[in-house]
């Protein structure tokens, strides 16, 4: 089976957009750190081939947002607060807050749970620092909520360099999740998660910039959902079914490529598109293709538009329902790993105003963007269904609503 | 595997530097022709705040992951 990790004694290097990472998997620590210095220094030798103009920091600005999703009996909301400031054109701290207040009555809950209500909180804080024309970035986060906590730390360098023409990047990110079950104080399980990124931005033309990007992740440890069950034949019961406990592999090694385009109209218009191939070693292959439209109007108002179609297949050990109980070592039913597509249609609107009443503000702009989301399955059918041979319920589909209203500030 | 990189990051950072005028691969687009790429509407970040809520819920309700990257462009500074 797929999803039997492999030791993959390798180090994998690709190039993305603006940060360049780099990708190891499951070798030993010290193997690891040898070779990520010794990609660091052949790397240097190439980049630091001479140049002149100076790249720059992300500029200073606050955002505060609200955010909604609502689809699949699924809601979330809450706030998020994005603070970033920069000191003396060297530094840059940045620190984000953001909430989700969830309320559930999902398919999986409705016919193997009851309804719950749920808050997560997250904290980012990070620092970027600029010397000459090169970047990092350091940041920790933060999430909690009743039965799960998550720390992890990124670190990332970029490099400018070819006439400014090019930039190169790498990061490299490790987390630390402890995962429990709410209303049984035995449980307790860790999951280790490593991710390596390598960035590789290019301008083209003088109206068109590219963007590749690769990310290797592996994670090690309790990888399921502690309260998700599958679902098997059981002659013996009223349904003509029975639930059970998922099982997963302990561990899960992805990759993700994505390049990006975005092209200058002679108008003052931008297009953008996006495509990215996924797969990893629990069988799962995913890709995606974006298009955007972005269209300034007078008066500050700028108008955005977006489709974007996503496909996968489902994981080796993934089935709506299994002949019977323990059929196999690794169990799913989560619809995140069955087969499936989504629709995503998306418009939003900016309108950027001047703030004179308040002196320290550059200026400020206002945005409400609106997603439509279609997920449609075709090999998880829809439980709630009774009255029918199992396994022959109808297919289960849904839409969501995906908002972003928020108001930024620079200074 | 690795050393074929760094022999090949040698070699090319070599070649970058040599000055030779008939190896040199000059830049094609000068600063002052990034006009258009400058404008924020070249972004493929715009708003950090919404494109990360965005890879959230992507992240959460789609098996695939990683690669969401593309921060920053405008002018190929950071």
């Amino acid at each position: 089976m797929r999803g039997e990790q492999k030791v993959v004694p390798e180090v994998v290097v690709a190039a993305t957009s603006q940060r360049l990472e780099l990708n190891i998997k499951d070798v030993g620590p010290l193997a690891v750190v040898g070779r990520i210095v010794s990609f660091l220094l052949g790397l240097w030798l190439v980049l630091l081939a001479g140049n002149s103009q100076a790249a720059i920091l992300p500029e200073d600005r606050s955002d505060v947002m609200y955010h909604g999703y609502d689809g699949g009996g699924l809601e979330v909301v809450g706030p998020s607060v994005l603070v970033r400031k920069g000191y003396k054109d060297m530094i840059s701290i940045w620190g984000n807050y953001y909430v989700d207040t969830i309320t559930s009555a999902s398919i999986d809950v409705v016919t193997t749970a009851s309804e719950y209500e749920e808050e997560r909180e997250e904290v980012s804080i990070g620092v970027d620092y600029l010397h000459g024309k090169t970047f990092m970035g350091l940041s920790y986060t933060n999430s909690e909520e009743s039965d799960y906590s998550a720390n992890s730390v990124r670190f990332g360098i970029s490099q400018d360099f070819f006439g400014d023409l090019t930039t190169l990047g790498i990061s490299y990110a490790r987390g630390w999740d402890e995962v429990s079950r709410n209303g049984d104080a035995t449980f307790l399980e860790d999951t280790d998660r490593q991710s390596y990124r390598v960035d590789l931005t290019q301008i083209i033309t003088k109206s068109l910039i590219m963007n590749l990007n690769y990310e290797g992740l592996t994670d090690e440890g309790f990888l399921n959902n502690p309260y998700r069950q599958v679902r098997y034949l059981d002659s013996g019961a009223a349904l003509g079914y029975s639930y059970e406990a998922e099982i997963y592999p302990r561990t899960k090694t992805s990759s993700a490529t994505a390049v990006r385009a975005m092209y200058y109209l002679p108008y003052r218009a931008s297009l953008k598109a996006e495509a990215r191939y996924y797969t990893d070693t629990w069988g799962t292959d995913a890709w995606n293709v974006e298009l955007a439209y972005v269209h300034p109007l007078a008066k500050g108002i700028t108008l955005e538009v977006k489709y974007r179609f996503y496909d996968q297949t489902a994981a080796d050990f993934y089935s709506d329902l299994f002949d019977r109980e323990q059929a196999q070592n690794f169990l799913a039913r989560d619809k995140e790993l069955a087969t499936y597509t989504t629709h995503t249609f998306g418009a939003g609107i900016s309108y950027e105003f001047a703030v004179p009443w308040v002196s320290f503000l550059k200026r400020a702009e206002a945005s409400l963007f609106v997603d439509y989301i279609f997920f449609d399955y075709e090999d998880f059918r829809d439980a709630r269904v009774t009255g029918v041979a199992p396994g022959s319920e109808p297919l289960y589909d849904f839409d969501s609503i995906v908002t972003r209203a928020y108001i930024s500030v620079w200074y | 595997m690795l050393q074929r990189i760094l022999y090949t990051s040698c070699l090319l950072a070599v070649v970058l530097s040599s000055g030779c005028s008939s190896m040199e691969l000059k830049p094609w687009v000068s600063p002052y022709e990034r006009n258009n790429l400058a404008d924020p509407i070249m972004s493929f970040n715009r708003s950090p705040i919404a494109s990360a809520y965005m890879h959230h819920v992507y992240q959460a309700r789609e098996g695939a992951r990683g690669a969401e990257g593309g921060s920053g462009g405008g002018c190929g500074c950071n």
